[in-house]
């Protein structure tokens, strides 16, 4: 019993509001407003503020029923207790989003292990009128993983199955509480790859990357999942099932009603199952990393990458000198191969990846292209993997950009697109328009970073500084947004819209658009128990 | 005693990361899969390229048994920083006594002071040909090296041993073998990369050598390990002290 009563105590951290406020019953056995302690073990800083009160203007929906005694009894019913978790303690980290900026209220967790027990659970919801709020590996940017207010979570990740793969056409059907790291392990195994990757992959699950329309490392070469999906099944607002797990490469027979799924970020249904195409996995890939002085070299390197490695040719991330020198002073374990001795880094990193089927083909190939990079002067220097290790070694270096960011303070995160030779501009304005307010001489702003999927004309824009900082956020947007609307760019290339951005839709998207949103979210969800608060605009 | 010539035998092997399968029939493994320079042979051509760089040493030789497909494997090692490599040329199967015999005829050919070898190769985990070599040279050997240091005529080496750390003092000729935390090896960079291009690569073949490399081992089978059995998750930790009593019987 005390063994048992010392793990709950490491787990427990404080919430700023009793939970009893939520309900309109007396707590009863279940939602006992809990004993509060913090210890240096809480999974969510006890100063973290509530996603609610960061967001004033959104309120708590009336049209929403408030959980009690007898909806949790409802969900005993029908759910394994390990299936239902109330306890404060390990409801916690569902309510708060992997950047720590998120932090919801929800009182219960529901882990479903069957498409049919997320039908049940939706079904009394939305008899009930309880908001829910979908979640897969709880790993998005943009808050749309985590409750707003007491939203029931219906977490995934006990449907992890994989249901089935065709080793001739390479369909693979699996649950969507699949981790996505481990799906691709298991296509590797048989010699296919996820048509999917991003550093994420080891929490990320691919019911969330489909619902969030995640983009990735290497959409430059196997394209989005909106191409690659082949089939869904969904868990309709309603709580009847959308069942199109189709393995079928082609099939022209109605709207293509999958394609709304994917992307929608859980307002228009829980996706339960993906049938996605997997590609043969490549017999020999290659990495190599390389130093460049100017923006302008890096987007010849670009040019050239297209025109001499062509179909082998997949992936091309770059990164700026504040971002590598951010993993290497936060992210030890990371060694940037131009930063031996402590030497700075290069003004530009960028990262090539190629994968073909002959070896031979490919090394002939890419070693052509890297003498003339270097013969050209447009690198100035250049690391070639020579095993997977090193190659693993090299992904690593962009990989951990986020991680390093996390790790150096509070990051205003911007993942944003507009036309490439545009795309650094974006880094130097910011800097020039934050150090012109003082904020670097205040010391409330430490870097201003860019990096990104330059193949895909994707820059993840990020702002760092000792700690969130209103004055400096308020600098930022709608600033950042003013200056993509005016390129006609994306406010949001590949992170979504979440909470974060969806009141600022109107930067990328006209008012019909919105409002045709608007009628298809009315239409599937008329109660609006999905996922609300998020993705579309209040007015 | 700074001009220290250093021969690095290396050998091209699957890389570390692939998941290896063994073949129906159980005599090998499939090996139509990614290979690499054996992770401890890249840290003897490191060791090897730091001791030329801190003129200790003035010529590192890499040299590699094997296939055709080890001339990619020799030229990793020449844009690490090796000045010269040698090939000897045999798709036959060769076992360590064999291999050991041969790099015996480079170094009669090639006169190095120093022979750095990884401790053991990853496909067949026999780490006996360095410890041959040294016995056929009549050489000191100092093996499982996680520090090297030159001191006059000899090699002050950190051996790592079971019970910690060893000291030896190894005087030149002598043979090294690798461990794992002796170094973190390089990247191969570009301009290292094409440099290499141009370095001399030789080809001999054993014949040449006058080496019989009739292997004396025979391989009787191959087999995976044991599947692992699967695990089990408990309720409460309670349920988890007593599956721990009544079940695993460990406490």
């Amino acid at each position: 019993m005390r063994a048992a009563q010392a793990l709950r105590a490491l787990c427990i951290s404080r919430l700023p509001r009793p939970v009893s406020d939520i309900f309109t019953s007396k707590p009863t056995s279940y939602l006992r407003a809990p004993h509060f302690q913090t210890t240096p073990y809480s999974t969510s800083s006890p100063q973290q503020k509530l996603a609610a009160d960061m967001h004033p203007h959104i309120k708590r929906s009336t049209a929403f029923k408030s959980l009690d005694d007898a909806d949790i009894n409802h969900f005993k019913s029908f759910l394994e207790p390990s299936q239902v978790i109330t306890d404060q303690s390990e409801v916690q980290p569902y309510n708060t989003d992997w950047m720590k900026k998120y932090r919801g209220q929800t009182v219960v967790v529901l882990r479903p292990k069957t498409t049919e027990e997320v039908q049940k659970i939706v079904r009394y919801c939305n008899e009930k009128k309880l908001a829910v709020c979908p979640q897969g590996g709880n790993t998005g940017l943009v808050g749309g993983s985590v409750p707003v207010f007491d939203e029931v979570v219906i977490s995934l990740t006990l449907m992890n199955q994989v249901r089935s793969l065709d080793e001739v056409s390479g369909a693979f059907v699996a649950d969507a509480g699949l981790v996505l790291e481990t799906a691709d392990n298991y296509l590797a195994e048989r010699g296919f790859i996820f048509p999917l990757d991003l550093g994420a992959k080891g929490t990320a699950t691919i019911g969330g990357n489909v619902a969030t329309n995640a983009g990735g490392l290497r959409l430059l070469r196997y394209g989005s999942l909106h191409g690659t999906v082949l089939g869904l099944e969904v868990v309709l607002p309603d709580g009847t099932l959308f069942s199109n797990l189709s393995t079928l490469r082609k099939d022209n027979t109605g709207y293509d009603l999958k394609q709304l799924f994917i992307g929608a970020e859980g307002t228009l249904g829980i996706i339960t199952g993906v049938s996605i195409m997997a590609p043969r996995r490549p017999n020999a890939v290659n990495v190599a990393v390389l130093a460049l002085d100017s923006f302008e070299l890096v987007q010849e390197s670009f040019a050239r990458a297209k025109r001499d490695l062509g179909e082998i040719l997949s992936a091309f991330e770059f990164w700026d000198q504040a971002a590598a020198e951010v993993v290497h002073k936060y992210v030890s374990h990371v060694k940037n191969p131009f930063m031996e001795g402590d030497r700075p880094a290069p003004a530009f990193g960028v990262l090539i990846e190629t994968s073909g089927s002959v070896k031979e083909h490919d090394d002939e190939k890419l070693s052509r292209f890297l003498e003339s990079l270097m013969e050209d002067s447009i690198v100035t220097d250049g690391v070639v993997a020579d095993s997977e290790t090193q190659a693993k070694a090299l992904w690593g270096v962009r990989e951990s950009i986020t991680e390093g960011l996390s790790r150096a303070g509070a990051a205003y995160k911007y993942d944003i697109s507009m036309p490439v030779p545009k795309l650094y501009s974006a880094v130097e304005d910011m800097r020039e328009r934050l150090a012109s307010k003082g904020f670097f001489e205040q010391g409330r702003v430490a870097r201003v970073v860019g990096f990104g999927h330059l193949g895909d004309g994707n820059l993840h824009l990020n702002i760092g500084g000792p700690q969130y900082d209103k004055e400096v956020a308020e600098a930022i947007e709608p600033y950042v947004f003013q200056w993509l609307k005016e390129l006609d760019g994306s406010i949001s290339a590949e992170h979504g819209l979440g909470l974060h951005k969806a009141e600022h839709l109107h930067y990328s998207k006209p008012d019909r658009m919105i409002s045709i949103m608007k009628q298809i979210k009315d239409l599937f969800d008329p109660n609006g128990i999905m996922n609300p608060y998020k993705y579309l605009p209040k007015s | 005693m700074s001009s220290l010539k250093v021969l690095v035998p290396i050998k091209r092997v699957i890389d570390y990361t692939v998941k290896i399968r063994v073949l129906p029939g159980g005599k090998g493994v499939d090996t139509n899969v990614k290979h690499a320079m054996n992770p401890f042979d890249e840290i003897a051509i490191e060791a090897a390229v730091q001791l030329k760089e801190a003129k200790k040493a003035s010529e590192v030789i890499a040299v590699s048994v094997g296939g055709a497909k080890s001339v990619e494997t020799l030229r990793t090692a020449l844009a690490m920083g090796a000045d010269k490599a040698v090939h000897v040329e045999t798709d036959a199967d060769v076992q360590p006594l064999e291999v050991a015999k041969l790099l015996r005829a480079v170094a009669d050919k090639e006169q190095p002071q120093v022979v750095i070898l990884g401790k053991q190769a990853i496909d067949d985990d026999s780490a006996q040909t360095g410890q041959m070599l040294a016995g056929l040279l009549g050489w000191s050997q100092a093996t499982f090296a996680s520090k090297i240091e030159v001191e006059g005529d000899s090699l002050k080496v950190t051996r790592e041993i079971d019970g910690g750390l060893e000291t030896v003092r190894a005087k030149v000729p002598a043979v090294l073998t690798t461990d794992l935390r002796l170094n973190t090896p390089r990247f191969a960079t570009l301009p290292n990369i094409m440099k290499a291009k141009k370095k001399p690569l030789a080809k001999l073949t054993p014949k040449d050598l006058g080496v019989d490399i009739t292997p004396r081992l025979e391989i009787l089978e191959v087999a995976e390990p044991p599947k692992r059995s699967g695990g089990r998750k408990v309720e409460s930790v309670d349920d988890l002290i007593d599956k721990l009593k009544n079940e695993a019987k460990v406490i």
